[in-house]
């Protein structure tokens, strides 16, 4: 019997009997203790029912061996936004998959049932039916996965933005604290919007801090001089504060020229040079 | 104009407009004899940079690298020409332009690609400069043959 | 002929860049700026160039010869409002202006010059 013939003897069998197999399937997931509050099972109840109702037409045009062709895009389409949802929503790769998975048990025995008179189909539907479930349940897992980098990327441009802020610290005054490991695409990001705040905030001193940076290497050192150098036809003085010893002698080694650069050991040195610069002191007030 | 333009250029290494693999959506020839067309390639320059959407720290460093190039053509090459050409790859679009002349050509290459600029003013060809406001930078010259300099820009 | 034209405020001088200049008209403007400062006994000037989106060597060039001649003539020069992408542009090119004084914007060079 050939895989089409079975494909559409398997793809009859859900139809004749999808709402059986229904309940079956979630009366199984149920049982393998899923998510049990009312949104998660009517959510799941959802899922399955959707997913069992494109089967059969997928299945009889399609066939089994191989789900990528066009007959199979709205399960796959389908299967993709329930492996996104439950993605967001912290549920396991694992479970996902075995979501698939678990319609085995109800598929098969629905096939035993319909087939038992042709034992030598009923084994073509078994191995059949196994294989595509294998590949829908396999997908889910793909899915996951990078819905799961996209999340991933996501968060690392959020953090990005987060650790480069400039913060105006005093009047002409900016601070531009930089944290974590400087790459040259970063770098030259944080170089632009430096200068933009400098325009938009008429500073007259920035101070990069680089107290939370582990490593410099040669590029981001260049970076580095190139925006003080940048700031400095513009009219802003850079002092560079925060150097740890490790990054000095690294600058040192590497022979970063820094003799046109004011350091200062810490943001709150540099702070009190600025201030100085600007004309302004701070004093304590007399108790 | 076009037809001389590409015809003049066929004599430099023709690496300087291979395609490799990029597809030429559009291409104009302008001429470069007075300071004005120096002005004019500036402005022609930035629209195209404009329809590359480059960020404008991109289009300045285009347009910059192309006004140096466009001066180098009349002062050092006798005047001549540039090529604008803009480029789809497939996966990305670019500017290619190419600056030429038959002027007295580039002795030592190498040792104008060394900053040619100097703080007391002096004269220099800042080919190093332009080279580095560009992502791809070829020249081919010859001593008393002329000059060609090719340099594009991708869109990101 | 068309000429930038140049300010004088007291004994200061003001030119601000508004067009995109082609080489023979920054030439003119060196020489302009250079009688100038005998002429009215000026003791700063100040070049605007927050209109500028583009300064090449020969334009950056141009500044510094004329900082140079104005410091000759006892005259202080401060280059005001340089925008980002240039100065940017400008720093890679290798151009970094040494022996020009520079400011934000026209009110803080005012206040440099003043300092003397």
């Amino acid at each position: 019997m050939s895989s089409n013939d079975t494909a559409r003897r398997i793809g009859a069998v859900i139809q004749e009997n999808e709402q059986h197999i229904l309940e079956a399937w979630i009366g199984h997931l149920n049982s393998l203790s899923f998510r049990k509050d009312a949104a998660a099972s009517e959510q799941l109840r959802r899922h399955c029912a959707q997913l069992l109702a494109l089967l059969p037409e997928a299945t009889v045009t399609g066939g089994t061996d191989n789900i990528e062709g066009r007959a199979w895009d709205e399960v796959r389409n389908l299967l993709a936004e329930i492996s996104t949802q439950r993605a967001k929503q912290g549920s396991t790769p694992s479970e996902t998959a075995t979501f698939v998975f678990s319609l085995k048990q109800s598929l098969f025995t629905a096939l035993r049932t319909a087939l038992n008179a042709e034992p030598a189909v009923l084994a073509d539907a078994l191995w059949g039916s196994t294989a595509l479930l294998d590949q829908l349940g396999l997908y889910t897992v793909e899915v996951f996965q990078k819905s799961r980098d996209q999340i991933i990327v996501r968060q690392q441009q959020e953090l990005l933005e987060l650790s480069t802020p400039v913060v105006k610290l005093w009047q002409d005054v900016l601070a531009l604290p930089l944290i974590g490991t400087l790459d040259s695409a970063r770098t030259q990001v944080v170089m632009e919007s430096l200068l933009e705040k400098i325009v938009e905030t008429g500073a007259a001193i920035a101070i990069i801090d680089i107290t939370g940076v582990p490593t410099v290497d040669t590029l981001v050192a260049q970076h580095l001089l190139k925006t003080i150098a940048a700031a400095r036809l513009m009219g802003a003085d850079c002092i560079i504060s925060g150097i740890r010893p490790q990054i000095a002698q690294t600058i040192v080694h590497l022979g970063v020229n820094l003799e046109d650069v004011m350091t200062k050991a810490t943001l709150a040195d540099a702070f009190e040079v600025a201030l100085a610069r600007v004309g302004a002191r701070v004093t304590r007030i007399a108790a | 104009m076009n037809a001389t333009g590409t015809a003049e250029m066929v004599r430099f290494d023709s690496a300087l407009l291979a395609n490799a693999g990029a597809r030429v959506e559009s291409s104009i020839t302008l001429p470069l004899h007075t300071d004005e067309h120096v002005v004019g390639v500036r402005k022609v320059v930035r629209e195209h940079a404009l329809d590359l959407k480059l960020s404008l720290v991109e289009q300045t460093k285009l347009v910059t690298a192309a006004s140096e190039l466009a001066r180098n053509t009349i002062k050092y090459g006798g005047g001549g020409m540039v090529l604008a050409q803009m480029l789809d790859s497939g996966m990305r679009r670019g500017l290619r332009l190419v600056f030429a002349d038959d002027g007295p050509g580039i002795a030592d290459i190498a040792q104008a690609l060394r900053d040619g600029f100097t703080s007391g003013g002096g004269l220099g060809l800042g080919l190093g400069g332009a080279k580095r406001l560009v992502d791809e930078f070829d020249i081919d010259s010859r001593s008393g043959e002329g000059t060609a300099v090719a340099i594009v820009k991708w869109k990101k | 002929m068309e000429r930038i034209p140049i300010l004088r405020i007291g004994d200061l001088l003001l030119v601000s860049i508004q067009v995109d200049m082609h080489d023979r008209l920054a030439m003119t403007l060196q020489d302009d700026l250079t009688e100038r400062i005998v002429r009215d006994r000026a003791k700063g000037v100040l070049i605007d160039i927050s209109s500028l989106d583009l300064v090449d060597s020969f334009i950056g060039r141009m500044i510094s010869n004329t900082a140079a001649m104005a410091r000759v003539l006892d005259a202080q020069t401060v280059l005001v409002g340089m925008q980002p992408a240039v100065a940017i542009t400008l720093v890679e090119l290798g151009l970094t202006l040494p022996g020009v004084k520079t400011a934000l914007n026209v009110e803080k060079g005012m206040v440099m010059l003043g300092q003397r």
